[in-house]
């Protein structure tokens, strides 16, 4: 479980360095989009040392690597030997690049003896969007962020503030993901110096059923975490929730603050109860 | 010998014993100046030179109020160089990069020595290269009051540049074409030097409220310019983007929220660093949040300070130099936005100075050693990139200092075994905020006691200093020469380090 998750490109030695002190629940280290062709092998050489060399790392590791048609696929593969990352996130997703993706992923957790590797989708085509369902589906995803920048290149569209021209991607992506149990995370908004925008943004899609939001800057992630944490209404209605239901161990249904209980509100309170222990809330 | 920090002091020279120490010493003050005739009005810098009889071997002090858009200093030193004076002794409150003139007649022999509280630029590299052949002593600004008025900086003739002057000598920074706000820092030179110039380029007829009393004012002397006032604007006033810096600015505002020091009629003071910028608005939300007023916020002022009087979140500012165009707006309109003396702000024998009324100070550092001393006037290799300015003085009186910094910079750890040059002592911090993590002084057991269980990341110094090195790998040691270039001065007159020349 994670509210966002922070792109820093594999180039930036910087950055890297300190990848885990910034707020953000996961870091996706960068090697496809924000490097450049030319840097590609350093960029890579760059997160090798990094990840076998350092002493501090953030908590959870998500490596974005080229897409599967690609010269550098395979070369970026050989970062799972590092043993530190938590998920491959797969760039211009659709079923058939997944279904590569997760043969080399076999082989790789065979013959370097790893757990099982996950995957996020990035789903930024219109055909990933049509097969999104499949995607869903495959026992490796455990999560899709939508790429709404690509997606709107391909349809020849502009992206708003107010985000409609993206609404059926991101309903896609929620549906996708709720029915298969799995986590949607929000595209990133690109504006990083306008945080009431953000502000806006997080809240449409938080409403509209995304549990994260990727970024593009540190400086978006606290607005991001606010905003994809319960909040303090929910947290406090939750353990009230809960309470009651101690008092109440053997009805179906009970009251609280007039509101009638059952069982779908139940595991709501549930899951606010966990995710605000998670995230340190209470 | 060896001072009260453990550093080499020579043995003509008084050694730092304690930060307490002045509360055994006897304030001395010499006679204040008493001008013998009326004040005369002078065409040219060079004319004050024949008519005060200015020669070698004396001592010229000046203000930095205009920063680094002054040219007072830069127009004196010219007739200086012309008439091929030797062996000046200048003073200045602080040496900018624009200061350029001056950085010649350190190489020329006309300068041999220098008093200033900050040093950058062009001089700060010829001192740095050996090339002033007398003393360099840097002290601070509430010290440098002190050695005024005590007799210990004698001053033949103070160039005061004084953006508007009456006919009557008085004088403000208020307004002008080069208006910079107030004048602090040149108070003492007033009320002390055996002779007193204003500078200026603005001369009117009657000020009704003025900060330079004419009483004192010997000479005017009225130029096309004085300067450019927006030079004033550093670029170390402006606030941090860098999330490495907002977040260490969160987490300062964060550690003087939960020590509590946010409450009704506190007062703080911030460097003009970028991430102490950050920290005012922080600080400034949470006040938001609480409803809180505080009593004054003090030190140079920035417009976040401006904003913040404005919005009623203060209720004074005491303003010993403006650091924007902002701030000297409000002096000029805001009977709330007050002038200080450098003396007043921080002289450590003045009874009750603004630094010893300040519930908190934010302060940065180049270097920190696990004794939490601090250096801020050399950089990692031992050049002069600064100075303490009124470091040691509010770190002194504040009843916390806050000292904030990135606990490395590109590849170089901040926290050292010892510091190349002691500007403050660590007595006097007492807390360090790092964007890893916060190291509290074990001398405040009580701050300590307070963030127990704060959920913040506290470790000790050296927890921090090891952490550090484990990223960076650990740097070697810098070796600098054994001759001396200047001196550190406490703020109470001894000497609390040496300056060496960087081999």
């Amino acid at each position: 479980m994670f509210r966002s998750l922070l792109f820093i490109p594999s180039n930036n030695p910087s950055m890297i360095q300190n990848a885990d002190i910034f707020s953000a629940d996961g870091i996706i280290f960068d090697l496809e989009d924000s490097v450049d062709i030319s840097e590609k092998d350093n960029a890579r050489n760059l997160l090798m040392n990094y990840l076998n060399e350092g002493t501090n790392y953030p908590s959870l590791i998500v490596l974005r690597i080229n897409p599967v048609e690609t010269e550098f696929f395979l070369n970026d593969l050989e970062l799972l030997k590092t043993q530190k990352i938590n998920y491959v996130l797969l760039p211009k997703a659709d079923i058939e690049s997944l279904k590569i993706l997760d043969r080399h992923l076999s082989t790789y957790e065979e013959k370097y003896k790893l757990d099982k590797i996950k995957v996020i989708v990035l789903t930024e085509t219109t055909n990933s969007i049509i097969e999104i369902d499949q995607i869903a589906k495959h026992k490796r995803v455990e999560g899709i962020l939508l790429g709404a920048e690509d997606l709107c290149n391909e349809l020849e569209i502009n992206r708003t503030n107010e985000g409609n021209e993206i609404l059926f991607a991101r309903s896609k992506v929620i549906y996708a993901c709720t029915a298969n149990n799995i986590i949607a995370i929000d595209t990133p908004n690109t504006s990083i110096d306008n945080e009431e925008l953000l502000k806006k943004d997080c809240l449409n899609a938080k409403n509209l059923g995304m549990k994260a939001k990727s970024a593009i800057h540190p400086n978006q992630l606290e607005i991001i975490n606010d905003i994809f944490s319960p909040s303090k209404d929910e947290i406090d209605w939750a353990i009230k929730v809960i309470k009651e239901k101690e008092k109440n161990l053997s009805k179906g249904a009970f009251s609280v603050d007039g509101k009638m209980i059952d069982k779908p509100l139940l595991m709501k309170a549930d899951k606010i109860i966990n995710k605000a222990k998670l995230y340190h809330l209470i | 010998m060896i001072n009260g920090i453990n550093r080499f002091i020579p043995d003509n020279l008084k050694p730092f014993k304690t930060n307490n120490s002045y509360l055994d010493m006897k304030r001395t003050l010499i006679n204040k100046k008493e001008k013998q005739f009326e004040t005369v009005f002078l065409n040219n810098i060079e004319s004050a030179f024949d008519y005060f009889n200015i020669k070698s071997n004396q001592c010229l002090s000046f203000h930095h109020h205009l920063r680094n858009g002054d040219n007072v200093l830069q127009q004196v030193s010219e007739v200086v160089k012309r008439r091929d004076l030797r062996n000046m002794h200048f003073a200045p409150s602080s040496i900018f990069p624009s200061y350029t003139n001056l950085a010649d007649l350190i190489l020329n022999g006309n300068v041999t020595d220098i008093h200033t509280n900050y040093l950058n630029g062009k001089v700060a590299e010829v001192i740095g290269q050996g090339y002033l052949k007398g003393k360099l002593i840097m002290n601070t600004h509430g010290g440098r009051a002190r050695a005024i008025e005590s007799g210990d900086l004698k001053i033949d003739v103070a160039f005061l540049a004084c953006p508007t002057v009456d006919k009557f000598g008085n004088g403000t920074g208020a307004f002008g074409p080069s208006a910079c706000g107030t004048l602090g820092y040149a108070i003492s030179d007033l009320e002390y030097a055996k002779k007193v110039i204003l500078v200026t380029d603005n001369l009117v007829d009657k000020l009704d409220e003025y900060q330079f009393d004419g009483a004192y004012v010997d000479a005017v002397i009225v130029v096309d310019s004085i300067g450019n006032s927006e030079g004033i604007v550093s670029g170390t006033t402006k606030l941090t983007k860098d999330p490495i810096g907002l977040k260490i600015a969160k987490d300062c505002a964060n550690v003087i929220n939960q020590l509590g020091l946010i409450k009704n009629n506190f007062s703080m003071q911030t460097g003009a660093g970028k991430i102490s910028l950050a920290v005012v608005k922080y600080i400034q939300d949470i006040m938001n949040q609480k409803n809180i007023t505080g009593s004054f916020a003090s030190g140079g002022i920035t417009k976040s300070y401006v904003d913040m009087l404005n919005k009623g979140l203060f209720k004074e500012l005491y303003d010993v130099q403006c650091f924007d165009l902002d701030a000297v707006k409000s002096y000029h309109l805001n009977k709330n936005h007050k002038a200080m003396s450098a003396s007043k702000y921080g002289n450590p024998f003045e009874k009750n100075p603004i630094c010893n009324r300040l519930s908190f100070v934010i302060l940065g550092a180049t270097e920190i050693d696990l004794d939490f001393n601090v250096n801020v006037t050399t950089d990692s290799w031992g050049n002069i990139i600064g100075g303490s300015g009124g470091h040691a003085d509010v770190a002194h009186g504040a009843d916390v200092t806050v000292i904030i910094s990135p606990l490395f910079k590109s590849r170089i750890p901040i926290i050292k075994d010892k510091v190349i040059t002691v500007t403050t002592p660590g007595n006097d911090i007492d807390i360090l905020v790092t964007e890893r993590g916060i190291a509290v002084n074990p001398e405040r057991k009580d701050i300590l006691k307070t963030l127990e269980n704060s959920g913040l990341p506290i470790y000790t110094i050296k927890e921090l200093y090891n952490l550090a090195h484990s990223i960076t790998g650990i740097p070697a040691k810098i070796k600098h020469s054994d001759e001396i270039i200047g001196y550190v001065e406490y703020r109470d007159g001894t000497y609390i380090d040496c300056i060496y020349k960087v081999i």
